[in-house]
């Protein structure tokens, strides 16, 4: 096992809002490893984004309370001044967004919002930045680097946007790389080409990546693991393996069937989850998917914890159902009603 | 840059055009205007009235009466007043432009930077009570009348407080051209400076905050705190520049109102002789050649000063470059 470098301790977050509390992240926990590759999947308003926010310790609101440790590199930064935690953003860990449309400032080139990146955190001059700021928009596949390095945003496709907040990201060599949705706003094609990009660029960079994303097919072309959030914490959580093959939550079993698939019986109509995520507010008793869960019985009354149920001690799941009978009726649920009938 | 420019040229002489001869035709289609019954002083004889009409021409037709004014004012520069011979239009403006350009340079200069300031200091201290009252202050500001204001601060330098150590350093009423002393340029400008800007700065400062407010949601500004800037670069850097699209357009348009004549207020209350003086003297007496001279001047200086802006604009944010 290669060394940690993140260690998430029970965080919460939460929101005082007029209608109550919002717990949007409510006790997640996980660990990230140097190299590694962690997706996080989960449906708008499961706690993907505001978890990785709060990371970076990025979201700036007076009615916000966090708790909980996150330990970078054993130093607890939920702890950090101000000051040092500015120093962490963008060189030690690094974020980019969904949307990269709006992510770059549209009154700055984008060669100076890299080399903003590059200068903040690094005593270098400018030619030498300007020099590595062309090297990096070569390295994320920008044509015409040399040019293109003082273009505008609005000059830029979509696609190469991402690929310049990439590039941004990567300047300082981070060890964490957070990638929030990076391929939500795209076309299909150019999807593809930027996952396979923050593939082979971890590598060259030597960086960890949390993908965020609500698509299982995006992390399951990258992921090492991965983690399924529902309500504001991990239901399930195990290697990308295990978790394709031997899924464990039911909320992972509607995930995997809600997929569009070639390779099985054509469908009627795409199976979907029946019902809505709760609220945040007011949140279910017991097991957080219970409302939704077609396999619920009295246990579930109770919160099952986020514990090995499996064999090994790498695939963690919520679910208080007995593993032989998960895995006897499972797949019915991941192939939909049609393909069982 | 040579097609703008060209461009604006060419729409500086449409406007300058509709605007004389709107100008022109009002003029003549009020009723009781008859500059030649004006002329001729007291129950005149109808031969002096109509020698007076020869004279200056007002028995011919509108259009030839307009060009005539036209080349009087343009090309041999001796038009003069019809309410006082002696007053020549053209040496007025050129004379009464200084003291105009004087006070609205100056206020603008102050406005800009305190409003920029005001604003700032809001966002900074949003959530804390400077916000607010920052905020009830501008109100205050943009509420109080100029001309009031600019009574009460008379009252107040002149009369009230003037023998006491605060206010005894400022000067009557009046203007000193800077080129004759600049010292006492500054002095007697002071305080029509702060009176002019007052408004504007109430004005600017909250549409700044708003417009700051708007722009710190924006995702590029979360893309620059997570680079690692401090909040003073995000705020300095990130969110002024695009903040500053509204400023820089309204602050072209008062600007340009001002130099053209819209201080006119400030200028009657502290009696400089500027423009707006001349102005409002003019209109006071119906007195069409002045009129016609200060309202092209004010046209140009507004539509030069949209040039300006669009200019800024251009600067400010890259979308709208021209290619």
């Amino acid at each position: 096992m290669a060394e940690t470098l993140l260690e998430v301790n029970d965080l919460k977050v939460s929101f005082r809002t007029e209608d109550g509390v919002v717990k949007a992240v409510d006790g997640v926990s996980f660990t990230l490893a140097k190299g590694e590759v962690l997706g996080i999947v989960g449906e708008s308003g499961s706690g993907k984004s505001v978890t990785m926010m709060s990371l970076l310790r990025l979201i700036n609101d007076p009615n916000m309370k966090v708790e909980g440790e996150v330990l970078y590199k054993g130093r607890n930064i939920m702890k950090l001044s101000e000051g040092r935690m500015r120093e962490v953003r963008g060189a030690d860990i690094a974020m980019i967004f969904q949307d990269p449309m709006t992510s770059l400032n549209p009154v700055y080139r984008v060669g100076d919002q890299i080399i903003e990146a590059l200068v903040t955190h690094r005593d270098i001059e400018k030619q030498q930045a300007k020099k590595r700021a062309v090297d990096l928009l070569k390295q994320v596949g920008i044509p015409q680097a040399e040019s293109r390095v003082d273009d505008f945003p609005h000059q830029f496709s979509g696609g190469m946007r991402q690929r310049a907040m990439i590039a941004m990201a990567l300047a300082n060599n981070p060890d964490i790389l957070i990638a929030d949705e990076p391929t939500t706003a795209l076309d299909v094609t150019i999807q593809a080409q930027i996952l396979e990009l923050i593939d082979r660029l971890k590598d060259e960079f030597n960086s960890a990546v949390i993908l965020i994303t609500h698509d299982l097919g995006v992390v399951a072309d990258i992921a090492d693991r991965i983690a399924v959030m529902y309500a504001g914490r991990i239901v399930e959580f195990g290697d990308k393996r295990d978790l394709f093959y031997d899924p464990q939550h039911p909320y992972t079993w509607g995930l995997l069937g809600s997929i569009p698939r070639l390779d099985r019986p054509k469908q009627e109509r795409l199976h979907s989850i029946e019902g809505m995520p709760p609220s945040l507010i007011t949140l279910p008793e017991g097991c957080k998917f219970r409302p939704r869960c077609p396999h619920a019985f009295e246990k579930c009354k109770q919160e099952p914890a986020l514990v090995a149920r499996v064999e090994g001690e790498r695939h963690l799941d919520r679910c208080w159902l007995d593993v032989e009978t998960k895995r006897a009726i499972r797949e019915k649920t991941i192939q939909g009603a049609t393909a069982a009938a | 840059m040579a097609v703008f420019v060209i461009r604006r040229l060419i729409g500086l002489i449409a406007v300058l055009f509709a605007i004389t001869v709107m100008t022109f035709l009002i003029f003549f289609a009020t009723p009781g205007v008859d500059p030649s019954r004006q002329l001729a002083g007291r129950n005149p004889q109808p031969a002096v009235v109509a020698a007076i009409k020869h004279q200056f021409g007002l028995d011919r037709p509108l259009p030839i009466r307009y060009l005539l004014m036209m080349k009087r004012l343009f090309v041999s520069r001796d038009l003069v007043s019809y309410g006082n011979q002696a007053l020549k239009v053209v040496p007025a403006i050129t004379s009464a432009t200084p003291v105009t350009f004087s006070l609205v340079f100056g206020a603008a200069v102050i406005w800009v930077v305190l409003s920029i300031l005001t604003g700032l200091l809001a966002v900074v201290f949003k959530g804390t009570i400077v916000d607010p009252l920052l905020m009830i202050l501008a109100l205050i500001g943009i509420s109080m009348p100029v001309f009031w204001l600019g009574e009460v601060a008379n009252l107040i330098t002149q009369d009230r407080l003037h023998n006491t150590f605060l206010f005894h350093w400022v000067p009557p009423n009046g203007y000193t051209p800077l080129t004759a002393n600049p010292w006492q340029w500054f002095l007697h400008l002071i305080i029509p400076w702060l009176t002019l800007s007052v408004l504007y700065i109430g004005f600017y400062a909250r549409v700044l905050r708003a417009n700051l407010l708007d722009v710190a949601n924006e995702d590029y500004v979360r893309t620059a705190r997570a680079k690692g800037l401090s909040e003073r670069r995000v705020l300095l850097k990130h969110m002024l520049r695009t903040s500053m699209i509204t400023f820089v357009s309204l602050f072209g348009l008062d600007f340009g109102v001002l130099v053209g004549g819209g201080a006119i207020l400030t200028e009657v209350v502290f009696g400089l002789p500027g423009v707006g003086k001349l102005t409002y003297d003019s209109l006071v007496s119906l007195d069409l050649p002045v009129i016609m001279a200060t309202v092209i001047y004010g046209a140009f200086f507004i539509t030069i000063a949209n040039a300006l802006v669009d200019i800024v604009y251009a600067r400010l944010d890259p979308r709208i470059r021209p290619a």
